[in-house]
């Protein structure tokens, strides 16, 4: 049994020289200076985080934010139904459901974003059809817009909600949706009040992996929000690898995961409290 | 069984699953449009795959490409494989910690770890280029391998290896005999979903490429920050085309042998 223990070293030394140690590394630098070339020198001090409250980057940080939830929001209202559906229908409909939502999970985000640039950019096929209708008179500027970004993110991140819950409507105790239609709960009572609690933990796993994965996401942005819009991601990205200033950068990075990390544990709460009141209750 | 679904519900999901694929078949459509620039379609045409092939940019971004995937795929999936095997004699509390450290690289953000290793390599005065990218994929691959691994690890009990120890075999033996045939199909998974993870990543390869490494989906970036070439639809399609046949190879594969439970390669 020794040798086996041992056997599992290699990995554990992988994983901390590549991955926590460089994570502690981005935190010890997110409090060091620059000097004149821009390199990180041993100087301890708060500047990069106070920079971050300069409403310039308190703005972006905010927008973040408001875009992060209004992708999640806008997220759960369209993958419900789809998730509700695919979980009711045949198992053959089941497969094909599942498998038809599984597959844009490997097409790299990157190729689904560039499509949605084939489709809106002024000579792109969206205005190109509007125009041959006589729908408009002009080529729409959709492109490079609020709403491209928008549409990009929920666009990549829908999957990412429909699983979840998806796997919360097939873990759900069926004998509670017969019981209620024994005592006479329209469809949608017995939606209200016995699926949607049911489906809860689906709901939290899908929403906090949109939202963090949308904090985290540059690419959408860059491509199709253009120069106009910026997300924390963006910055961080520019601070890394145009601007050169880690500590700034870094600092970023820490308030990003940090306030993730807040997010998570807030859904957590949220539901074993709730979890804990139903347990309690019967 | 289940009551029937409302009408709108069906409407709805018919509805989604065109939103998510119309885009994605564009882009296949259109990497045969004969016309440059217009998009408009303008007759058919290989032309761009063709043209695909002679363009030096591509074929060396594919080479790099193909060397990540390759190498990152073999060593995450004997580091991956070590680690499901070695986790089952650990004790609990050493089980739950390894645990721990092999889903961060599932959970954290990728921007995160793609600038971390950038600074790490940078602190080391390791060049930024292949192996850069390399490393950075084995560290993100090797915890899905260890979930696909484990998993069928679990689903097969110890049974077997018991009665080969009692039988008089060595550790070596009863792994190669014994083991290893079992696992096998979870190993290859493994290994497919590590080569589709590398050949796919651009958020991590991004920050740890370096100038002269260029992958494809760092190409695609570039071509697509630059503007619109049929090229570019070409390529995309010819990924999505080797991602999404990988997988379903790799889904085959896990389920292979009888009276397995059904696994997934499902994310989730």
């Amino acid at each position: 049994m020794k040798k086996s223990n041992l056997s599992v070293l290699p990995v554990i030394a992988w994983l901390v020289l590549f991955l926590v140690i460089p994570m502690l590394i981005v935190v010890g630098i997110s409090f060091m200076g620059r000097d004149d070339l821009g390199n990180v020198v041993l100087d301890f001090n708060l500047e990069s985080y106070s920079r971050f409250f300069d409403p310039l980057y308190l703005g972006i940080y905010w927008d973040t934010i408001e875009l992060s939830v209004l992708t999640t929001v806008l997220c759960l209202l369209l993958s419900y139904p789809l998730a509700y559906y695919i979980a009711n229908a045949g198992p053959r409909m089941q497969t094909w459901g599942l498998v038809l939502i599984t597959i844009p999970f490997w097409i790299n985000f990157l190729i689904r974003t560039y499509a949605w640039v084939l489709l809106l950019r002024t000579q792109g096929i969206v205005n190109n059809l509007l125009l041959d209708f006589g729908l408009i008179q002009e080529p729409l500027q959709m492109l490079y817009t609020k709403g491209a970004v928008l549409l990009g993110m929920v666009y990549t991140f829908i999957p990412f909600m429909v699983l979840p819950i998806y796997v919360a409507l097939e873990q759900m105790d069926k004998k509670l949706l017969e019981a209620a239609s024994d005592l006479g709960a329209s469809g949608w009572k017995s939606f209200w009040h016995i699926t949607l609690p049911q489906t809860k933990s689906g709901i939290m796993t899908g929403s906090v992996l949109v939202y963090v994965s949308t904090t985290g996401m540059f690419v959408v942005t860059d491509i199709l929000g253009g120069s106009k819009s910026s997300m924390i991601s963006n910055i961080i990205q520019s601070q890394f690898l145009g601007a050169r200033n880690w500590p700034f950068g870094s600092a970023l990075s820490v308030i990003f995961v940090i306030t993730s990390l807040i997010m998570i544990a807030l859904f957590n709460k949220a539901m074993t409290s709730k979890h804990m009141a139903a347990k309690e209750g019967r | 069984m289940k009551s029937k679904s409302h009408p709108l519900l069906g409407i709805h999901s018919l509805l989604l699953m065109v939103f998510i694929y119309v885009p994605i078949a564009f882009i296949v459509i259109y990497s045969f449009n004969s016309s440059r620039l217009a998009a408009d379609w303008s007759g058919f045409t290989f032309d761009w795959y063709i043209s695909l092939f002679d363009n030096r940019h591509v074929m060396e971004a594919l080479s790099n490409s193909m060397i990540v995937a390759v190498t990152s795929t073999i060593v995450s999936t004997v580091l991956g494989t070590i680690a499901a095997l070695s986790m089952r004699n650990l004790s609990r509390r050493m089980k739950s910690g390894m645990g721990g450290l092999l889903y961060l690289p599932i959970i954290i953000p990728d921007i995160i770890m793609g600038l971390s290793l950038l600074v790490l390599f940078n602190q080391m005065h390791i060049p930024l280029g292949k192996l850069t990218i390399i490393i950075a994929h084995i560290t993100f691959s090797v915890s899905y391998v260890h979930v696909v691994v484990t998993t069928r690890l679990a689903g097969m009990g110890q049974q077997l290896e018991e009665a080969a120890n009692d039988l008089g075999a060595g550790p070596w033996q009863t792994f190669r005999y014994v083991t290893l045939p079992q696992i096998l199909p979870g190993i290859i998974s493994g290994a497919l979903i590590a080569f589709t993870l590398s050949l796919d990543d651009f958020m991590v390869s991004f920050f740890v490429s370096g100038p002269s490494s260029t992958t494809l989906p760092i190409y695609i970036y570039g071509q697509v920050k630059r503007g619109i070439s049929p090229e570019i639809n070409a390529l995309c399609t010819i990924l999505i085309l080797v991602s999404v046949t990988l997988i379903f190879i790799a889904q085959f594969v896990l389920n292979r042998g009888k009276g397995q439970k059904k696994q997934s390669v499902l994310p989730f």
